[in-house]
């Protein structure tokens, strides 16, 4: 999932532009360079003597209290962005952040979203507060969009749903759902999965390991690796499951593998946790993406689910997602809504309106709902366009006879290559192909007119490098 | 408070006939958070006439929420700006916490020069309070934070939620209706050295009362021998006295006096920007360094919380506060706005003077910012609801922004019905 996390190195003051002259690309941004922007202190500010009026005194003051406050890790894939960046060769290509870019390689601001920002400034709504659960449009939306509008869940009004900021803040309210009441219960996590998961269950202090989920032999599912640990986990753990297009590998069940997986997390009283961030993204079809969250609804189970539109709205860095709860009653639904609320309101008090205005404008307009469907299909069919080439240039220029077929099974943003670490930084040394470490490639940042290139750069790491 | 409600045995799950488990039979419906049920009891009432002075939100002559000038002209500015990728995002958001430092600290100040600030744009001042709290937490796991005896509820509840220990120091003073000093003064003396303090700068929530100038001296004297951390919450820069440099003068005299600070700044209330849930929070450092440290951490903090807050809200906020033009037009905005509600204090007042009220209401005056602290009784302030649908929470807070020349009249009258046998 792309990272919105600010830049931990602090970038060049843009106080001589204004942001907006930034944002519309009239003005250079700033090389961002961390080292120059350290210089000396003069002298010592810190002693300071006071008068005018004042008890006159020269006293030291306090010494800083953050002496011991070391840096924190860097983001591992926004240095891939910033190596990148780094790189001056004509050859390079970005293929590290999950974030999708057109054909030519650009950010893409979505159609709809754009009209349904004018109507919003048309209509000029005011800034008040939403309540702490959030815009009720877009959480009865949301709902909707997840569960499909049929769904008795939403009929018999058996999910608590709330406005959260994207994945990353729905993730979290639920977490500290977790952790309040069910202490002690453990969150089982794929491996690999999206590398935040495990920041945000450390951060709310709920206990997780891992199942297995990756394959390297096969490139693909270890689904019986997954079962027994599924199996082997303390009743009533929580299973975090990736709705469609899983992330960092972009492996997914089969519909079959979902009904297994569904009984036995049935059979062991676990509560299955989706994070779903690419709703539409995948497949290109809303209801199709959301078949494996509806399976699970369908047997009457009671599941968490995040939800983000990060990417299938393009509205990465508006934070607009939700958490819906579904319950055993309506009952049930109410006082977990009301403790999610309980949980929003020390974090953040309320959410932002501005994405959920913009999501609760596109869903809620039949003929807006509509473009945006068609939009989504055509990033998802852009994304299948370049695997298909990507795999034909593969088979056609690799004579090893290697199946490269895992490229078509695989689905939505990322792809693991099976490269390794070395082969991996061969990709990047050589080629000037950069991705992360593990092996993942983001096709959101491949195009058509270099999937041959890549071919090459893939097939060289494979066999030249061990 | 949850901790109550915790069940700290192992949970149980229930099965319904069908064997369909049940989860959440021990999870308990919340107590609703008190100035949100004010709202909706408001909101559930039919009477025309009835007010609403529990939330802490700007309202014009007419009673309306109000969208600032200079926010409307920001919006068209940004109108199609590509707010996309995360280069954008994370220049707009150095370019607003530059423009927040220089707001609260003054413009020419070393600690801005120097970028000894570790500053990121926050969810308001909630969500600023909270990642302040979570930083507490971690790197100064044995701390306690004190807060003043009364302050915004909610104070309490993001400390909490941090699992770091919450302690009181005396603030208000209930029968001078003041502050009082020497018992604050007193607290922050038996403090352990180096304790962490939440002060209010300007128009304290929820009592309107403020330090003078000689008093913010003589606790920053004070914390200097003590060594203690002081976290300031700025969520009225403005809307105090109407100059944004009188509303910081106390963050200033704490930093002439060399104190590295730390500072929660919301513009919900001062910009009108309430949904965005634009802010910022700063630490100051000894150097450079230090600070490109420290916001490192806070964006960690932020990363597993909520990734970063929402573009727009960013961008516009530092639109506004970037350009002359627009952050001239916002001063005379939050000005219009101060001298409003002070204008309504002055009413209110003399409405209650007339009335032949026996008490006395000169405390309506004195304070200072949204919130007039009553001192009425709980039991007062259910009467003024149920008998004249007048809103305010629980404490006798009443928010004078929701005071309109139309309605002061009722409720100078509704206020001495329900204390005249007091």
């Amino acid at each position: 999932m792309a990272s919105n996390v600010i830049s931990a190195a602090a970038s060049a003051s843009p106080s001589a532009c204004p942001v907006t002259d930034l944002l519309k690309g009239k003005a250079k941004l700033g090389s961002g360079n961390v080292g120059s922007l350290f210089i000396k202190d003069k002298g010592n500010p810190f002693l300071n003597s006071k008068s005018c009026g004042r008890i006159s005194m020269a006293v030291a003051v306090n010494v800083s209290r953050f002496e011991a406050i070391t840096m924190a890790p860097p983001d591992p894939i926004l240095g891939v962005s910033e190596a990148f960046k780094a790189d001056n060769d004509e050859k390079k290509l970005n293929l590290g952040v999950g974030a999708y870019r057109t054909e030519e390689l650009q950010p893409y601001v979505l159609d709809v979203v754009k009209k349904a920002e004018n109507l919003m400034l048309e209509r000029g709504e005011n800034k008040e507060y939403l309540p702490i659960e959030g815009l009720a449009a877009f959480n009865k939306a949301t709902a909707e969009l997840l569960f499909g509008a049929d769904s008795p869940v939403i009929s018999e009004q058996r999910v608590a749903t709330i406005q959260g900021l994207s994945g990353t803040g729905s993730l979290r309210l639920a977490a500290v759902l977790i952790e309040r009441y069910f202490p002690g219960a453990k969150v089982l996590i794929s491996s690999p999965t999206w590398g935040n998961h495990k920041n945000i269950f450390n951060d709310a202090r709920v206990p997780w390991s891992e199942y297995r989920y990756y394959d390297p032999k096969t490139v693909g599912l270890d689904f019986e690796g997954m079962i027994e640990d599924i199996k082997a986990a303390p009743e009533g753990s929580f299973v975090l499951l990736h709705g469609c297009a899983h992330n960092p590998t972009g492996i997914d069940p089969t519909p079959e593998q979902w009904e297994k997986i569904a009984d036995v997390i049935q059979e062991k009283n676990h509560i299955p946790f989706f994070d779903v961030a690419y709703q539409g993204f995948a497949s290109g079809s809303l209801d199709q993406d959301a078949a494996s969250v509806r399976l699970f609804a369908a047997r009457g189970m009671e599941i968490f689910v995040a939800q983000s539109y990060s990417k299938n709205l393009g509205l990465y860095s508006e934070r607009i997602g939700a958490i819906n709860v579904v319950c055993s009653s309506s009952d049930t639904a109410a006082r977990v809504k009301s403790q999610l609320k309980r949980i929003a309101r020390p974090m953040y008090s309320n959410p932002p309106i501005h994405g959920a205005r913009i999501v609760a404008n596109v869903v809620g307009d039949p003929a807006l709902f509509g473009e945006w469907k068609a939009e989504m299909e055509m990033m998802a069919g852009r994304i299948k366009g370049v695997r298909q080439k990507l795999y034909d240039s593969l088979t056609s220029k690799d004579k090893s006879g290697k199946d490269w077929s895992f490229i078509l099974k695989q689905i939505g943003m990322f792809s693991f290559t099976g490269l390794n670490k070395n082969q991996s930084d061969n990709m990047t040394n050589k080629w000037h192909v950069y991705m992360t470490k593990d092996g993942r490639i983001s096709l959101a940042g491949l195009n058509l007119a270099k999937c041959e290139y890549l071919a090459d750069a893939i097939i060289d790491s494979y066999h030249n490098v061990s | 408070m949850w901790r109550l409600q915790l069940i700290r045995k192992p949970w149980r799950c229930f099965s319904t006939s069908a064997g369909v488990p049940r989860w959440f039979d021990s999870v308990g419906p919340a107590a609703k958070d008190p100035i949100q049920a004010v709202t909706e009891a408001f909101n559930s009432d039919p009477f025309p006439q009835k007010i609403n002075l529990g939330l802490g939100a700007y309202r014009d002559e007419q009673g309306k929420p109000l969208v600032l000038q200079c926010v409307q002209q920001a919006e068209e500015k940004i109108r199609g700006c590509n707010l996309l990728d995360s280069v954008s995002a994370s220049v707009a958001s150095s370019a607003l916490v530059e423009e927040c430092i220089k707001l609260v600290y003054g413009r020419n100040v070393n600690v801005v020069k120097e970028k000894r600030f570790a500053g990121v744009p926050a969810l308001s001042g909630t969500g600023a309070c909270r990642l302040f709290a979570e930083f507490q937490r971690n790197f100064f796991p044995e701390s306690a934070i004190y807060l003043p005896d009364p302050t915004w509820t909610n104070h309490h509840n993001i400390w909490a939620n941090a699992h770091v220990p919450v302690r009181t120091f005396h603030y208000y003073h209930p029968h001078l209706r003041g502050l009082d000093f020497a018992a604050l003064i007193d607290d922050v003396k038996n403090a352990p050295d180096g304790s962490f303090f939440l002060l209010h700068p300007c128009a304290h929530n929820p009592t309107g009362i403020d330090l003078t100038e000689d008093q913010w001296s003589e606790i920053s004297n004070l914390f200097k021998m003590k060594n203690h951390f002081p976290f300031f919450d700025m969520a009225y820069q403005g809307l105090a006295t109407g100059d944004v440099d009188k509303d910081a003068s106390s963050i200033r005299i704490f930093l002439e006096d060399g104190h590295l600070i730390g500072c929660a700044q919301s513009f919900t209330k001062t910009m009108g920007l309430f949904g965005h849930r634009t802010g910022c929070l700063s630490l100051l450092c000894a150097d450079r360094d230090q600070a490109v440290q420290v916001k490192s951490q806070l964006q960690q903090i932020a990363g597993a919380m909520y990734g970063s807050p929402p573009v727009h809200g960013i961008v516009l906020l530092s639109t506004i506060l970037g350009d002359q033009a627009l952050k001239s037009m916002w001063f005379k905005e939050v000005k219009a706005m101060a001298s409003r509600i002070q204008s309504m204090r002055a009413k209110l007042r003399e409405r209650l003077e007339l009335t032949g009220s026996s008490l006395n209401w000169e405390h309506i005056t004195k304070q200072v910012g949204m919130f007039w602290f009553s001192g009425l009784t709980p039991e007062q302030v259910d009467r003024l609801a149920k008998e004249f649908h007048v809103y305010m929470t629980p404490d006798g807070r009443m928010s004078m922004a929701g005071v309109t020349t139309s309605n002061v009249r009722y409720l100078a009258n509704a206020v001495h019905e329900v204390t005249k046998c007091s």
